[in-house]
């Protein structure tokens, strides 16, 4: 790896934590984690950088939040976070940040839509089968009331796929050896 | 440094981070392993009796727990709807305790020991192909980048402001974006032409 990859990896992993600061969209009343534009950073990462340097940005990111940095939207962080009930959702990022990356390197040129689509696969397929289970068996919810539960959430997630796609194929045009 | 560190000199504030993030790791384990209520009641309230030992104030340790209330009176609303009671207390008292024990270490640590402990860990996965010393690199960086793009996210809202563009996402976002690889390239060739060897 060179500087110039190291580099864009903390760029990324700060972006994410950057997005944090941004407040949060409540709209499912205050009865779950508020939409936040957080994981944007996991759909911007994986897209932009590819599956190992955005897997990696994530996964320096959710260290960062495991030390005890309040990174994580809200001012939240620490060991605490990532063992409770959304914590499904927090150690998926760097998987889904990879996989997004994979599709996206696979088809570079194939222009927002699909990159869309790989998005959502990465971003909201991916990142639900990993934290539904998850918060079903903290929370000893049981798989059903977990799922309607998160049904909530997917407005707010195809909003932030949209706006990942445009971000991200437009930079595939200004950068095209990103 | 941003940081949810709580100062103080007690045993736990001394330890170093390595062992106290073991037990913890331990202590969590045992407390999913657990099933029985009145074993998660007794933890609960050993690892609040912690708090005071480690000099931290039970007023702390409500705010571990404050941005979760909400989350929790729905989790018990639930399970007490369909599982009666005592598996509701058993399973957001179990919660309780994991978050307390975690923010125990979090507290009485400061995130610069945990990013030293961490960096020098990393040493043993040298063979994998880790390089500690760009992972301190990218740590610093990661670090030193979030108030610069928080400052150049502050730039383009004004400039675009002028435009009356300030509410569009895509608009505050593209030059946000660009602007900031910009600088992620200079950066590298910096470090680069001063013979930095990751």
């Amino acid at each position: 790896m060179t500087t110039k990859d190291t580099v864009y990896i903390a760029l990324f992993a700060a972006l994410t934590a950057a997005l944090g600061l941004m407040p949060p969209l409540h709209f499912a009343g205050a009865a779950l984690p508020p939409i936040s534009a957080q994981s944007m950073g996991v759909m911007l990462a994986g897209a932009a950088l590819g599956a190992k340097r955005g897997g990696l940005a994530l996964l320096l990111f959710i260290a960062l939040v495991a030390i005890g940095l309040p990174l994580l939207s809200g001012g939240r962080g620490g060991f605490g976070v990532l063992l409770g009930t959304s914590g499904g959702f927090l150690l998926s990022w760097p998987i889904c940040a990879a996989v997004i990356g994979y599709l996206a390197e696979r088809d570079h040129e194939g222009g927002a839509l699909k990159l869309g689509v790989y998005i959502a696969l990465g971003g909201i397929v991916l990142m639900y089968a990993v934290g539904i289970p998850w918060m079903a068996f903290i929370g000893k919810l049981g798989m059903a009331k977990s799922l309607s539960i998160m049904v909530a959430f997917i407005p707010g997630d195809l909003i932030k796929v949209v706006v990942a796609a445009i971000l991200a194929e437009n930079l595939r045009k200004a950068y095209p050896n990103l | 440094m941003l940081d949810l560190y709580s100062p103080g000199s007690s045993l736990l504030h001394r330890m170093t981070p390595a062992p106290k993030m073991l037990a913890m790791l331990i202590g969590a384990t045992l407390l999913f392993l657990n099933q029985s209520l009145p074993l998660t009641i007794a933890a609960t309230l050993g690892i609040l009796a912690l708090y005071p030992i480690a000099q931290l104030t039970l007023k702390q340790a409500f705010a571990q727990i404050r941005p979760l209330l909400i989350i929790f009176a729905l989790f018990f609303a639930v399970q007490w709807y369909f599982s009666g009671i005592e598996l509701a207390t058993y399973v957001v008292l179990r919660l309780a305790a994991l978050i307390l024990l975690a923010s125990l270490v979090t507290l009485t640590t400061k995130s610069s020991d945990m990013i030293d402990t961490m960096t020098r860990g990393l040493r043993y996965l040298r063979p994998l192909g880790v390089n500690p010393e760009q992972v301190s690199l990218a740590i610093s960086l990661a670090l030193r980048f979030i108030p610069v793009l928080a400052q150049i996210t502050r730039e383009v809202r004004e400039a675009q402001k002028t435009r009356g563009l300030e509410r569009s996402v895509i608009a505050v976002a593209m030059p946000l974006t660009i602007r900031a690889i910009k600088m992620a390239d200079e950066i590298s060739d910096a470090i680069d032409s001063r013979g930095y060897r990751s």
